[in-house]
């Protein structure tokens, strides 16, 4: 016998196609707790409304809590896909602020984890995209290749992931020669393994269609949107800070920024797969050209290399203190403000400091591009089908640790 | 039917044995259900920040998270084991809870890294001190991040602990 | 980030407005009022060429030294860097936002990209953006209280989130999973 079944729904006629979907925030394509609502017309999105802040640990106000140099920590976990990245850009930052010089050697050695940490990052971006596309095997030839980045940063720094490497002033650990070797070893081999990427999807046809036409953003409106990196130059917009404000030792690299065209998730692909060869590069580039010299300036905070020889060690005093102390030796005059960006995987990432003359930034304010990316979901996802949010997602390259803080 | 000897028993583990021959496994009832609890560990794959990297190359191919019959399961109803792999803010914290809740008994929680387990460097306003603040925690696990040998020393030591169990989840077992 | 023309010309412009400009570590910076903001923006973007909006966050001026004692400084501030991808120039614009008037013009309009970071101003500073097309929290829970990032806001906190509370009185139930309390009503 069958029943009939009545659905007691408050739909309205010629609503029925209309349905609000919550994605996330544990949903495993949105790359850790990013929650997106949609209204949906059918399979069409007609809204999207992306929310943030599930991972908001409260950097900026920490921050304000700490020393300069106590802070350094806390930027490895902001992108933690590229730790390194970030301390560079902090260490930058504060450098500038404080007047502190950085030896030659250092400056190529902070190009050289950059860049590491670009391939480690792009790997990552490149494996789960690929993942939330449908690629499984790409994820697991990814991860060989960042594992070995992974163990030259254990062997650095001694940490894979949170590294701190950088310093005020400079950076912690000279380079070994077995660093050196097994680097040059994975840039010999790494444009061969890229090739084999690109052999699985490039000529995908699931690949292709998933990826071209999705997720199109013209030119003028990337900028208006405030993306950056790769998300931006797929756009065709040349824009990248390691060009524009030099920072570390790219004055001396010879490297070539890829622009798309389209702007669309294809070719913000092609773009990072460019930069990975561009970055391998710069990588050879740093191995051939290093040159000697000491790894930590001498004006660089005490504090920071306790075990430098000839180096009195106050342990006593706090290190706030000690900053202070420092910067009143140098008659540096630290009331002020000073923006600085680096070119990070994501984006650009700036830190805004402003300064009260205090061993602690009176504000830290982090520019994140992952923030802004996230933002710009909104007006990309609308009228694209459900399933390309995903590939949008995946293409925008976001991490909520950073857009979050 | 013969007569069924010791020595021919297959022992798998501590009181858990197997009859060669005929697909039976001999033993007390909770220790054969341990058993198999122990062995076929399913977490949900719910990264909340850093250390979701490490659990997920904890799970690719250098590790191989597989072998030890773990397998990352995308829903929570399917699965029944829960890795607070990362910093765990108070926004999320009710959303973990109805993780949590969606998941089948019996249920473990592992707490990766110094942020699950106290709040880690991040003694803020936005943070909660500690995975164990609302949920029982079966396993902590230091570092920051703990690398993926320590992930899987953690699942190591709650496999000996489900061995260990009498009753936990239910009266009857 | 070498000097720019624009400050005398935003100095012409704006007379009103423009309170103050200086340079640090050679980045050009210009104090403004909050009352033309968006004006003055537009005229950066369409005069100047600068269609990169870098950043937009918050100050809270209330202990900060420098800010003693002038009285061009108001209790909050809104920072606005902007940079031309043409000439490779930026500037820093920083519009005083008085305690009692806790508002300004948002610049949603220009940027659509602003969007974000106004909320975020809004939910950790609490200034309000008027015009802005919705302005909510957007990092912390809707109803959390207080805004986090103002200088009296202490780093643990006011009080405790309510739906936190909830949630901790809901963790009670959990205790009967407890191993060691089931481990031992089993002895
Ligand atoms: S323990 Fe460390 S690595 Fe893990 S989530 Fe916390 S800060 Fe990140």
């Amino acid at each position: 016998m069958s029943r009939k079944i009545s659905f007691n729904c408050p739909v309205q006629a010629g609503d029925e196609d209309r349905y609000r979907i919550q994605m996330g925030p544990q949903h495993p394509a949105t790359h850790g707790v990013l929650r997106v609502d949609l209204d949906l017309d059918g399979e069409i999105i007609r809204k999207c409304n992306p929310h943030v802040g599930y991972l908001h640990r409260g950097f900026e106000k920490l921050a304000e809590h700490r020393t300069y140099v106590q802070n350094l920590v806390l930027t490895d976990r902001l992108d933690y896909m590229a730790a390194m990245a970030n301390n560079v850009g902090y260490c930058e930052a504060v450098e500038k602020l404080l007047a502190i010089e950085v030896p030659q050697r250092s400056r190529y050695l902070r190009t050289m984890v950059c860049e590491m940490a670009r391939l480690a990052s792009h790997l990552l971006w490149l494996a789960t995209h690929a993942l939330d596309i449908g690629a499984m095997t790409v994820f697991l030839y990814c991860f060989r290749e960042r594992e070995e980045l992974l163990e030259i940063f254990a062997e650095l720094c001694g940490s894979r992931l949170t590294n701190t490497y950088t310093r005020l002033g400079g950076v912690r650990q000279d380079v070994t020669h077995s660093i050196m070797m097994k680097l040059e070893k994975f840039v010999d081999s790494f444009p061969s393994n890229l090739e084999e990427y690109e052999t699985l999807i490039d000529t995908n046809r699931i690949w292709l269609k998933r990826t071209i036409d999705v997720g199109t953003v013209g030119a003028d409106e990337a900028v208006g949107l405030c993306l950056t990196g790769a998300s931006l130059r797929g756009s065709g917009v040349d824009y990248d800070i390691r060009k524009h404000f030099p920072y570390a030792a790219y004055d001396f690299m010879d490297f070539e920024v890829p622009l798309g065209e389209t702007g669309d998730t294809y070719a913000r692909y092609r773009c990072r797969i460019e930069e990975m060869l561009q970055s391998n590069s710069i990588l050879r580039q740093c191995i051939e050209r290093m040159p000697p010299g000491p790894i930590i300036g001498d004006d660089a905070p005490d504090l920071i290399m306790p075990n430098k020889p000839g180096r009195k060690v106050e342990v006593d005093v706090p290190a706030q203190q000690s900053l202070i102390k420092l910067v009143e030796d140098r008659e540096t005059f630290m009331e002020g403000d000073v923006y600085v960006a680096t070119e990070v995987p994501k984006g650009e990432l700036g830190f805004y400091f402003v300064s009260d003359g205090n061993g602690t930034p009176y504000r830290m304010h982090i520019r994140s591009p992952s923030f802004l990316h996230i933002s710009a979901l909104k007006t990309m996802a609308k009228g694209s089908m459900l399933a390309d949010l995903i590939a949008i997602i995946g293409t925008l390259d976001v991490v909520l640790g950073e857009c979050d803080r | 039917m013969g007569q069924l000897n010791e020595n021919d028993l297959v022992k798998i583990k501590d009181g858990v044995s197997f009859i060669p021959g005929a697909s039976a496994l001999v033993g007390p009832l909770n220790r054969i259900i341990n058993w198999g609890r122990a062995g076929s560990i399913w977490p949900v794959t719910f990264g909340l920040a850093c250390c979701a990297i490490e659990m997920m190359v904890a799970g690719s191919s250098t590790n191989d998270l597989d072998r030890f019959g773990i397998i990352f399961r995308a829903s929570p109803r399917q699965a029944d084991c829960l890795i607070l792999a990362g910093t765990i803010t108070k926004k999320m914290a009710p959303v973990i809870r109805r993780v949590y809740d969606q998941m089948p008994e019996p249920r473990y929680v592992l707490a990766m890294g110094s942020c699950a387990c106290s709040g880690g460097l991040f003694d803020t306003y936005a943070v909660v001190q500690g995975g164990d603040n609302f949920l029982p925690v079966d396993v902590y696990i230091p570092g920051c991040p703990p690398r993926p040998e320590a992930l899987i020393e953690g699942l190591i030591t709650l496999q000996k602990k489900i061995n260990q169990e009498q009753g936990r989840w239910s009266q009857l077992v | 980030m070498e000097s720019t023309g624009i400050i005398p010309r935003l100095e012409v412009s704006y007379p009103d407005d423009v309170l103050h400009s200086y340079q640090y570590c050679g980045q050009d910076v210009v104090l403004t009022r909050k009352k033309h903001i968006l004006d003055i923006c537009s005229f950066i973007r369409d005069q100047c060429a600068m269609n990169h909006l870098m950043f937009l966050c918050a100050v809270d001026n209330s202990r900060r030294k420098e800010a003693i004692g002038k009285n061009e400084y108001e209790r909050f501030e809104v920072v606005y860097q902007f940079y031309s991808m043409t000439t490779k120039h930026s500037i820093r614009i920083r519009a005083q936002v008085p305690d009692d008037d806790c508002s300004i013009e948002s610049i949603t309009s220009l940027w659509p990209g602003a969007d974000c970071l106004e909320r975020e101003c809004f939910d950790l500073m609490g200034i309000h953006f008027s015009s802005h097309p919705d302005l909510r929290r957007i990092l912390m829970p809707e109803d959390w209280k207080g805004h986090p990032l103002r200088k009296e806001y202490p780093l643990r906190g006011i009080g405790e989130w309510a739906g936190y509370e909830t949630l901790k009185e809901k963790s009670l139930e959990l205790r009967t999973f407890d191993y060691r309390s089931s481990q031992k009503g089993n002895e």
